[in-house]
C-alpha cells in the first residue's frame, strides 16, 4: 500500500508531501506525485516521528478488567505511539522469557503497536532474587529494560549486581526511586497538603536519596541506569550532576509530572492519587526545564490503569495510577511547547528518538527521523484543535484519567507503524 | 450552615458561633427538664456509620440525634456487610435508599467522609477521619472554653502532644484561629508535620516555655509510637511533654486543662492532673451531646423549626 501525506509539517517546519510505501518513506518533498497512492490531506498537520513510551502498564496478563494489552495498544495508537513498553508488573509477573514472550505477541497480534515488554529484575518483584535476565534477554521479545517498578531495587548490592549483570546483553536498569523505608503508609507527596490532609507523606528525599545512590553504583560499574517518573527538583539536580560526572544515566518524566500538582488531593478523589505522588508547582518547574534542557531525557506515561472499584474508593484504599497514552502528546503541548521550552524538533527528541534508543526499539525502527528511506514510523498531529477529555471516550477499559473535563490542545489524526495506518482521521484502524 | 460538616475549617466565624449559641439554647431549654428531649426532628432519619470503634463519640452522637426526637440507625462496621468487603460507595447506596438525612461517620481513613459527601444526598458529618479532622470535638472544645472563660477572642491555647497523627489537632487550630484565639502546639519534632509552619499556629518544642496558656490541651499519645522511633521511650516522653502536677503548678490560676479522651494516665496526663479542678475532662463528654444537637440541628434545616 502506497500512502501520500499531502502539506504535511515535518517537526513543524516547512509543509511538504511524504510518500510511504512498502513501510518506508519513499520521499519528502514539495507536490511530489505518485499515482494510485492513498491521500491523506495533511495540511496544517505536525509530522513527528511516532511516538515511543518507555513505561506502560497494559494489565494483561492478570488485571485484563483494567486493561488487556489490545485496549492499551488502542489508546497507545490513538495517542500517537507506535512503540510501548510494557512494565512487568503483571499477575503472573513478567520475570521469565515465557511471560514476555505472551506479552511480546500480544503486542504483535495487536496491528496496533509494537509492544516491548520491560522484563523483572527480580523474582517476582520480591526484591530479593535476581530473575533470569539472560533468558528474556534471548528470548523472542529481546528484552533489554529491565524494572521491578511498583517496586523499588531497594537492596543496594543487589542494585549494584543487576546493573552489572545486563551489560553482558546491553540491558539498562529503569529504577522506580523509591526508598521503602521514608515511604511506608505513603499517599501523597509530603508538604503543605498532606500535613492539612491527614494523608501519610511521601518526601521527595525518598526518591532522591535512591537516585543518589543509583547514579554512584552505576558510575562505579560502569553501567547504564535509566531512572523512571522523576517527581522531584532535587532529582533533576542530580542526574544534571550525574551526567556532568560523565555516568551512563538517563531518565523519564511523565505527562501529569509536567502539569498536575499536590494540591489536587485536597478533593480526596484518588484519581490524583499516583506514585511517585503529584509534587508542589516549584518541582513542575524544575521538571520541565529539566526536559528542556535535557537532564531528562524522555517523556513516558506510566499509564496505570485500574478499575472502578479500585477507584471509586476512600484515598487510603485506592491503587496509585493514571492513565496517560492518549493524552500523553496534548500535556506536552500545554507544558512544553506552549510554554515555548521546546520546539517540535525538540518534542520528537524527547518523545521518539531518545527513548527508542534508551528501550532499544530503534532497532525496529522506532524514532527514526522523518527522511527519505527511513522507515515509515510516524504520526500527523493537529497541534491547535482543542477537545475537552471525556472518560467515556477513551480507548481504555479503564478511566481513570486526571484530565476529565480539561480543555487539552492537539489531536492525533493519524498514526503510521511501519507504512500501515493504525490511526487514520482520528479512528483506531484495529 | 453548609450542607456537611467535613472539616472545621467549613464554618466561618459568624457560623461557628451559632453553632456555639445554639448549642448554648439547648441547654438551657432542657435545663431541669425530666424529659430531655425536643421534638426538633421528628421523622428525620440520622445514620450512624461508624467504621472505627469508638463508643465515646458514636454513644454522644446517638444521644444527640434522639433527644431532637430523630430515628436512629447505628450501622457498625463490626458484624455488618461492611466488614465483608462491601465498599464505602456500596454503603452510601445502601444509605441512600434508606433515605438517611444525615449520616454521621467515623473512618480510619482520612477523606473518607468527604468522599462519602459526594455520593449521597443527605448531610454528612465528620466524627473523625483518619488523621484529618474531628470538627465536633473542636466544637464541643471551643463551647468548653468560652463556657469556662468567658471568652475565645484573644484566649491563648497550647495544644500539646501526637500533632502529627491528631485530628483533634488538626480541627482545634482551624477552629479556634477562626475564632480568634492564638493557638502554640508544643510536640517533639517527630510528631509535628512536615509543612505544620503554614499553619494559623505558633510551634514549639519546649513544654515549659509554653505554660503561660488559658489552656492546656493534652492529646492522647499511644505507646506504640515508641516502635517507630517517634520518641525513645514512654518515660522520656512524659518527662519531656507529659503534664504532671509539678507543671500544673505553673499555670496561671484560673487556667483549665483539657483532654479529648480516652487519657494514658501517666503518660501524657498525670492522674492527679486529670482529676482536679481545672480538668474539664468531664464536662467536655457532657458538651459533646449539646455541640452535636446543636450541629444536627442546624444541618438538617432546623433552623425553620423553631427549638
Ligand atoms: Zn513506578
Amino acid at each position: 500500500m502506497t500512502w501520500l501525506l499531502r502539506g504535511v509539517r515535518p517537526y513543524g517546519e516547512a509543509a511538504v508531501d511524504v510518500l510511504i510505501r512498502d513501510g518506508i518513506i519513499a520521499d519528502v518533498g514539495p507536490r511530489l506525485a505518485a499515482a494510485g497512492a492513498e491521500r491523506v490531506d495533511g495540511a496544517g498537520l505536525v509530522a513527528l516521528p511516532g511516538l515511543v513510551d518507555l513505561h506502560t502498564h497494559l494489565r494483561e496478563p492478570g488485571r485484563e478488567d483494567a486493561e488487556t494489552v489490545q485496549t492499551g495498544a488502542r489508546a497507545a495508537a490513538l495517542g500517537g505511539f507506535t512503540a510501548v513498553h510494557a512494565m512487568a508488573n503483571t499477575d503472573p509477573v513478567a520475570d521469565t522469557a515465557g511471560v514476555v514472550e505472551q506479552v511480546w505477541r500480544l503486542g504483535r497480534d495487536s496491528g496496533l503497536v509494537d509492544v516491548a515488554p520491560v522484563g523483572a529484575v527480580t523474582v517476582g518483584l520480591g526484591g530479593t532474587q535476581l530473575a533470569e535476565l539472560g533468558a528474556m534477554a534471548d528470548s523472542a521479545a529481546r528484552v533489554r529494560v529491565f524494572s521491578d517498578d511498583g517496586f523499588c531495587v531497594a537492596d543496594p548490592a543487589l542494585m549494584r549486581r543487576a546493573l552489572e549483570y545486563v551489560k553482558a546483553f546491553g540491558g539498562v536498569i529503569a529504577q522506580h526511586a523509591e526508598e521503602p523505608r521514608l515511604t511506608v503508609d505513603a499517599q501523597m507527596n509530603e508538604g503543605v497538603h498532606s500535613a492539612r490532609l491527614g494523608l501519610t507523606g511521601w518526601p521527595a528525599a525518598a526518591e532522591e536519596a535512591v537516585i543518589a545512590r543509583d547514579v554512584l553504583l552505576a558510575g562505579h560499574v560502569g553501567s547504564r541506569l535509566h531512572v523512571c517518573h522523576v517527581s522531584t527538583a532535587g532529582s533533576v539536580e542530580l542526574l544534571r550532576w550525574a551526567k556532568a560526572k560523565g555516568f551512563d544515566v538517563t531518565a523519564e518524566v511523565t505527562p501529569h509530572h509536567l502539569l498536575l500538582t499536590d494540591d489536587l488531593a485536597t478533593t480526596y478523589d484518588p484519581v490524583y492519587k499516583v506514585n511517585p505522588p503529584l509534587r508542589t508547582a516549584a518541582d513542575v518547574q524544575a521538571l520541565r526545564k529539566g526536559l528542556a534542557d535535557g537532564t531528562i531525557d524522555a517523556v513516558a506515561t506510566d499509564h496505570a490503569p485500574h478499575a472502578v472499584e479500585d477507584k471509586e474508593c476512600e484515598w487510603g484504599a485506592a491503587r496509585p495510577g493514571m492513565l496517560g497514552l492518549q493524552q500523553a502528546l496534548s500535556v506536552v503541548i500545554v507544558a512544553m511547547v506552549e510554554t515555548r521550552l521546546l520546539d517540535w524538533r525538540g518534542v520528537a527528541d524527547r518523545c521518539s528518538i531518545r527513548p527508542s534508543r534508551i528501550g532499544g526499539s530503534v532497532r525496529d525502527g522506532h524514532g527514526a527521523e522523518l527522511i527519505a528511506g527511513a522507515p515509515a514510523n510516524l504520526v500527523l498531529v493537529d497541534a491547535a484543535a482543542r477537545s475537552v477529555v471525556d472518560p467515556a471516550e477513551l480507548a481504555s477499559r479503564s478511566r481513570n484519567t486526571p484530565y476529565a473535563g480539561m480543555e487539552l490542545p492537539g489531536r492525533v489524526v493519524a498514526t503510521f507503524l511501519r507504512g500501515r495506518p493504525t490511526v487514520l482521521d482520528g479512528k483506531a484502524q484495529a | 450552615m453548609r450542607k456537611h460538616l467535613l472539616s472545621a475549617a467549613d464554618l466561618d466565624r459568624e457560623q461557628a458561633t451559632l453553632v456555639l449559641d445554639t448549642a448554648q439554647q439547648i441547654e438551657a431549654a432542657l435545663a431541669g427538664r425530666e424529659v430531655k428531649k425536643l421534638p426538633t426532628l421528628r421523622g428525620r432519619t440520622v445514620v450512624n456509620l461508624f467504621f472505627e470503634d469508638s463508643t465515646r463519640t458514636r454513644i454522644s452522637f446517638e444521644l444527640a440525634a434522639k433527644r431532637l426526637s430523630a430515628d436512629v440507625i447505628n450501622f457498625s462496621a463490626k458484624g455488618s456487610s461492611v466488614s465483608k468487603g462491601e465498599s464505602l460507595k456500596d454503603t452510601a447506596l445502601t444509605l441512600e435508599a434508606m433515605g438517611a438525612d444525615a449520616v454521621v461517620v467515623r473512618h480510619s481513613m482520612s477523606g473518607a467522609p468527604h468522599r462519602l459527601a459526594q455520593w449521597i444526598r443527605g448531610s454528612v458529618v465528620n466524627a473523625g477521619d483518619g488523621t484529618h479532622e474531628h470538627p465536633t470535638q473542636a466544637l464541643l472544645d471551643a463551647y468548653t472554653m468560652r463556657a469556662r472563660l468567658g471568652r475565645l477572642e484573644g484566649l491563648r491555647v497550647t495544644i500539646v502532644g501526637d500533632v502529627l497523627h491528631s485530628r483533634v489537632a488538626r480541627s482545634n487550630v482551624l477552629l479556634l484561629s477562626t475564632l480568634g484565639a492564638e493557638v502554640t502546639l508544643v510536640a517533639p519534632p517527630t510528631l509535628l508535620p512536615v509543612g505544620v509552619e503554614t499553619w494559623p499556629a505558633e510551634v514549639s518544642f519546649d513544654l515549659d516555655a509554653s505554660l503561660k496558656a488559658d489552656v492546656v490541651m493534652m492529646l492522647r499519645v499511644q505507646r506504640e509510637r515508641m516502635a517507630a522511633s517517634y520518641f525513645p521511650s514512654p518515660r522520656e516522653y512524659s518527662r519531656r511533654y507529659g503534664l504532671d502536677a509539678i507543671r500544673m503548678g505553673m499555670l496561671a490560676d484560673d487556667a483549665i486543662v483539657m483532654h479529648p479522651g480516652p487519657m494514658n494516665r501517666g503518660m501524657e496526663i498525670a492522674a492527679e492532673v486529670a482529676d482536679s479542678v481545672r480538668s474539664t475532662i468531664v464536662e467536655q463528654v457532657s458538651n459533646g451531646v449539646s455541640v452535636r444537637m446543636a450541629v444536627l440541628y442546624l444541618l438538617l434545616g432546623g433552623a425553620e423549626v423553631p427549638l
